[in-house]
């Protein structure tokens, strides 16, 4: 064991550890050292044989430690069992160098910082590239698709006439009754034929025109237009559509309307098409959660609230429905995906809203959701983002 | 007077649409259609018409060449007194806008609504009749 009989210094410790120059000008042993140490408030409050014990019992081993000073200056003391017993101490004042690592620790903190701002943000720009060809894309599929689609509408148009006339040419003829028969049911579904071809094609045609909107710079005029007073048309306009489309549709719809939200340029018909688009997916999962509820406590639920941000305005459309399951909510703005049942949805409304908002009007939007509970989709329109598109058709 | 329509469009299936379309009007000789199937080529026929039975022209605007909108311009410097619709599959606002201040008589969008397409018809023959 570690004799606590002798103890030296040279005179840098006295400096460190702010010991009277006399201090050491006696022999001293460890445990005076520690006495005037512990007196001095050095360690806090703790008790001198067990700081003692501590050190002897580890005398025999190499370590380093570092602490802080009641001033808090930072020291690294060293330790080295010597042979034959003791050790040997040396102390460093290492506070400029922690400073420094610090410093270093902080600017390196920020750095990682940065660079991770960086990649959401580059994220964020490939994602908006991403899904900009994919709609120019999709303009130029529907361009290709609109001129055959337009004959095959007309088409089968003029041909249903044609049945009818083919029936009336019949009714004069001299046929026997069997061949009349057989030819009245073949025309029959030739006619049902057709009347399924001019349905469908009519289904295709809405696609292809809502297709043809990723390739707008934005229709009509953009104007100054009240942002309070455009989210509140909205609301009323898609209310109205449900009830319409709907009977017996329900919600509650509140308002949150910041009065200093004023007025943003914009093109009024495009950012009601992506209002009506996001209050229609509200109403949407808020009736589903609503049927799968089976009646219960809950409350259907669509709340629309804008914010002044100065230079920019935020308009966000929160439901409290279904909410949106992670995968979803990855491909949500991509054209064609939906998870609509067929007929129910194109799977366009929510990339050409994208394209509105991003494209037309130099804006963002983002969605946050969580499974069962809700679903808020925020956009903030810069005020003078509209200005800065050329008006008109690029189609 | 026997009266004529000229119908310009880039698709040869426009002619077999409208033949059929009208062949009520086309038999009983209420009207006739001719096709042309280019800017220039309807340009060559409103010249070789060159008397007053062309009541009207119906024309398409995204044609290779010589567009629509060119030809409604050319077509309306050449014959002041014939009403010309345009006929387009992409109906904008700005395309609208621009074929009325050209003088178009009115813009109709694909697929063509016969209907409405019809009463244009016969407004204009009733007119000439």
């Amino acid at each position: 064991m570690a004799s606590m009989s002798r103890c030296a210094s040279r005179l840098m410790v006295s400096e460190i550890l702010d010991l009277p120059d006399s201090f050491f000008a006696e022999p001293r042993t460890y445990r005076d050292y520690m006495t005037y140490l512990i007196e001095h408030g050095e360690f806090g409050d703790v008790d001198l044989e067990t700081e003692l014990r501590r050190y002897v019992d580890s005398a025999d081993r190499e370590r380093r430690v570092e602490r802080t000073r009641p001033d808090g200056r930072v020291l690294e003391v060293r330790v080295n069992p010597v042979p034959g017993g003791g050790f040997v101490a040396i102390y460093s004042d290492i506070t400029e160098r922690k400073k420094a690592e610090e410093r270093v620790r902080a600017a390196r903190d920020a750095a990682e910082n940065a660079l991770r701002e960086l990649k959401a943000a580059q994220d964020r720009l490939v994602q908006t590239e991403k899904l900009a060809s994919l709609g120019q894309l999709t303009a130029g599929i529907a361009h290709e698709i609109k001129n055959p689609l337009n004959f095959v509408n007309n088409f089968s148009a003029v041909s249903v006439e044609l049945i009818d006339e083919l029936r009336e040419a019949l009714g004069g003829a001299h046929l026997d009754s069997k061949l009349r028969a057989e030819i009245s049911e073949i025309a029959d579904m030739l006619q049902g034929n057709l009347d399924k071809v001019v349905q469908h094609g009519k289904r295709a045609d809405a696609i292809v025109k809502n297709m043809l909107l990723h390739s707008r710079q934005g229709s009509g005029e953009h104007r100054p237009v009240d942002i309070n007073a455009l989210v509140e048309e909205s609301l009323n306009l898609a209310y109205h559509g449900a009830r319409a489309e709907k009977q017996g549709f329900n919600i509650t719809m509140e308002r949150s309307f910041d009065p200093g939200a004023g007025e943003v340029d914009l093109f009024p018909q495009e950012i009601t098409r992506v209002l009506l688009n996001l209050i229609s997916n509200g109403f949407y999962a808020a009736t589903k959660r609503k049927a799968e509820a089976n009646g219960g406590d809950y409350e259907p639920t669509i709340a629309a609230a804008t914010k002044n941000l100065g230079d920019s305005v935020e308009i966000s459309i929160r439901d409290n429905g279904t909410g949106i399951p992670s995968e979803v909510k990855e491909k949500l703005f991509n054209p064609f995906f939906t998870t609509k049942p067929a007929g129910e949805g194109t799977g366009l409304g929510l990339s050409i809203s994208h394209d509105i908002i991003v494209k037309q009007h130099g804006g963002s939007i983002e969605v946050d959701t969580q499974l069962g509970e809700f679903t808020e989709f925020r956009i903030v329109l810069p005020r003078a983002g509209a200005s800065l598109i050329k008006s008109g058709e690029s189609a | 007077m026997n009266m004529l329509i000229l119908v310009v469009d880039d698709e040869p299936d426009v002619e077999v649409l409208f033949r059929q379309q009208f062949r009520r009007d086309l038999r009983n000789d209420r009207f006739t259609m001719e096709f042309a199937q280019s800017a220039p080529m309807a340009l060559q026929r409103i010249t070789d018409i060159g008397d007053r039975s062309l009541i009207l022209i119906l024309s398409d605007i995204n044609m290779p060449g010589m567009s629509g909108l060119e030809l409604l311009t050319k077509a309306k410097a050449m014959r002041p007194d014939v009403p010309i619709i345009m006929i387009t599959a992409y109906g904008d606002a700005e395309t609208k806008r621009k074929a009325l201040e050209d003088g178009a008589e009115a813009l109709l969008t694909k697929p063509i609504d016969f209907g409405t397409l019809r009463s244009e018809i016969d407004m204009r023959v009733e007119r000439a009749a």
